[in-house]
């Protein structure tokens, strides 16, 4: 288990090289001159000249990626062209609400995905089996921007039950504790505030969630069924334990695993969701700074949110990854 | 990866008995119909404006209303299959370029070279998907054709691990050996014997990336990274139906709709032609 935990730390380290380097090359080789594009189209030549030489731009490309990544590791990854800040800090700032919304997703995705997915798996073959599958092909299927934009028509729109974006409305905020608005809205015990910071995240839960919500669902009725012709079921059935007994006790538990691993791996797609989602419903999180800072060629901010979000993605997949060596031991002895 | 078996032959034909198969066959040849037949099918010009219909909505006349600029929302879906179809072909087909390619090399010139591309291929997998597109996006500018580029290059790992695993299958294979012993070259061995018979599942993971591809697609267009007005992109249209769906819903339903269809055929016709490269799934 210690090995391959540390064969897998070795490994990340390599890929984190390799990030850092596509980061690198992508944001500093591609888009021309970087000077010209910080000065503006005004700049005289000897700015321009100054400039290059300050950022290090006249030096050979190796000496520059030396040198951004003494100041990555520094926690330095330049300042942000539209908010003077440094783009380190906008990213974190941002980060908080990209993380609730992931973390709502996420838990509902679980709570309806795994039990419709155990029961789709026991009623095989029934007609709420043939909903099921036919309902998660939709969600798979389904463009999360349509449906968050559908969600919205119908709901905020058309019903007006909910709010049609943004984490609260202006002026009813709660004090700024982790950056989460429920969990902020929660540590004040204030109601009015947990009551409409909900309200807030249910339609962008929902949307962020259909994806894997339907692949959670799909995964874990393969899982169960596969589970349910093993030798041990049998002989539990046999042993004459009830049905629901037997499929709590002996399937489903041993369909675990790999449903676990599944719902780990839905962070890349929570992370790709998050920027349509927050784009959508006009969230402050990562990914909408992310888009913005391309559009308006904000570029050492789209470098420092690229940069975080692959670290954290690569951490995230480690994690998962010696989670499952754990929880499976072929793994680890293979 | 399940499809690491030669195509058995007729697999094709028996994928496609099916009900769900030959729905998303139906789907997929409709799209395909509608991306020849556009100009006959639209009722009007996809660009024309006519301000006095401006979010006029559907009517005997707009079947799927106007949008802002009282531009028919049905004709510029109709010319958007276009757009979803060129970005298909030229992510896909980049994507089949960059990875075949990658792992063809890695799998048949194994050793140092394998391991080298591999670990480059790793690298692109530690990026979530859209992530690696935004970069991408950044680097090279906005435009439908950045963005089909962007989108070719993160579908390029699955691409190449596929072809690898394919590779290394079949150069093992009888025939292979026996084109060896007879002394035909490495490059020969490798365009002649051993890329035809790794195809075929690389082929099925493409129709089965087309939908993803569509989604994709017009998800950067959504952001405004992908094509720009006023071009008749599907992910163009949602985006525009986003500025005005407290007042015109159908200018954002008809285009997602017209998205999810597409999507539910693709979808289908490589979920019954993977479940034929995978008896297990059978």
């Amino acid at each position: 288990m210690g090995s391959y935990a540390a064969s897998r730390l070795i490994q990340l380290f390599f890929v984190l090289i390799g990030v850092s380097v596509v980061v690198f090359v992508t944001m500093h080789l591609l888009p021309g001159d970087v000077a010209q594009l910080l000065l503006g189209d005004h700049a005289t030549n000897e700015q321009l000249q100054r400039l290059r030489e300050q950022l290090g731009l006249d030096q050979p490309v190796w000496v520059q990626y030396a040198r951004f990544m003494q100041d990555a590791l520094r926690g330095d990854l330049g300042v942000s062209i539209q908010s003077n800040r440094p783009a380190l800090a906008d990213v974190l700032a941002a980060f908080p609400v990209t993380l609730q919304l992931a973390l709502a997703s996420l838990l509902l995705a679980c709570l309806c995905g795994v039990p419709v997915g155990v029961l789709s798996a026991v009623w095989h073959g029934s007609r709420f089996d043939a909903v099921v599958m036919t309902l998660t092909l939709f969600g798979v299927s389904m463009p999360i921007f349509w449906l968050g934009l559908m969600l919205l028509v119908l709901f905020a729109a058309g019903l007006g039950w909910l709010p049609v974006g943004g984490l609260m409305p202006v002026g009813l905020d709660p004090p700024r504790l982790t950056g989460m608005s429920v969990v902020d809205s929660l540590l004040s015990g204030d109601l009015t505030l947990i009551g409409t910071s909900l309200r807030h995240m249910l339609l962008p839960a929902v949307t962020l969630a259909s994806v894997p919500l339907a692949l959670i669902a799909r995964i874990t009725r393969a899982e169960v069924m596969s589970a349910a012709t093993a030798d041990h079921v049998r002989t539990a059935r046999a042993k004459g334990l009830g049905d629901a007994r037997v499929v709590l006790r002996h399937v489903v538990r041993n369909a675990a695993i790999p449903i676990v691993t599944v719902i780990g791996l839905q962070l890349g797609l929570l992370l790709s969701g998050a920027v349509l989602t927050e784009t959508i419903y006009s969230l402050p999180g990562l990914g909408r700074l992310m888009v913005d800072s391309i559009l308006s060629r904000d570029y050492p901010v789209v470098q420092a949110g690229a940069l975080f979000i692959a670290l954290l993605f690569v951490l995230v997949n480690l994690a998962v990854d010696v989670l499952y060596a754990a929880l499976d031991p072929r793994i680890s002895r293979a | 990866m399940s499809a690491t078996v030669v195509a058995p032959p007729g697999v094709v034909q028996r994928a496609l008995r099916g009900t769900g198969a030959r729905f998303g066959l139906v789907i997929a040849a409709l799209f395909l119909a509608t991306t020849l037949f556009a100009p006959l099918l639209a009722p009007f010009d996809p660009y024309e404006q006519d301000l006095s219909n401006a979010l006029s909505p559907p009517s005997a006349i707009h079947w799927f209303g106007a949008d802002q600029y009282g531009r028919d929302t049905l004709s510029r879906i109709l010319y958007g299959t276009r757009t979803a179809l060129l970005a298909i072909i030229m992510a896909d087909g980049l994507a089949l370029l960059l990875g075949g390619s990658l792992g063809l090399v890695a799998g048949y010139l194994g050793g140092r070279v394998d391991a080298w591309l591999m670990r480059v291929v790793d690298v692109l997998l530690a990026f979530p998907y859209l992530l690696l597109a935004l970069i991408i996006v950044a680097a090279l500018g906005p435009s439908l054709t950045n963005s089909v580029i962007a989108i070719g290059i993160i579908y390029t790992p699955q691409y190449a691990r596929l072809m690898r695993g394919q590779v290394l299958t079949v150069q093992a294979a009888d025939f292979v050996v026996a084109a060896r012993s007879i002394g035909a070259n490495r490059m020969r061995v490798m365009l002649r014997h051993v890329l035809p018979n790794s195809f075929t599942p690389v082929l099925v993971l493409a129709t089965l990336q087309s939908g993803a591809v569509v989604v994709e697609t017009a998800g950067l267009s959504f952001l405004g990274l992908g094509a720009q007005p006023p071009s008749p992109d599907w992910g163009a249209l949602l985006a525009d139906g986003h500025g005005y769906f407290l007042t015109a819903w159908w200018i954002a339903t008809f285009p997602g709709l017209a998205i999810f269809l597409v999507v539910v055929g693709f979808n289908l016709l490589g979920d019954a032609l993977r479940d034929q490269y995978d008896p297990r799934l059978r």
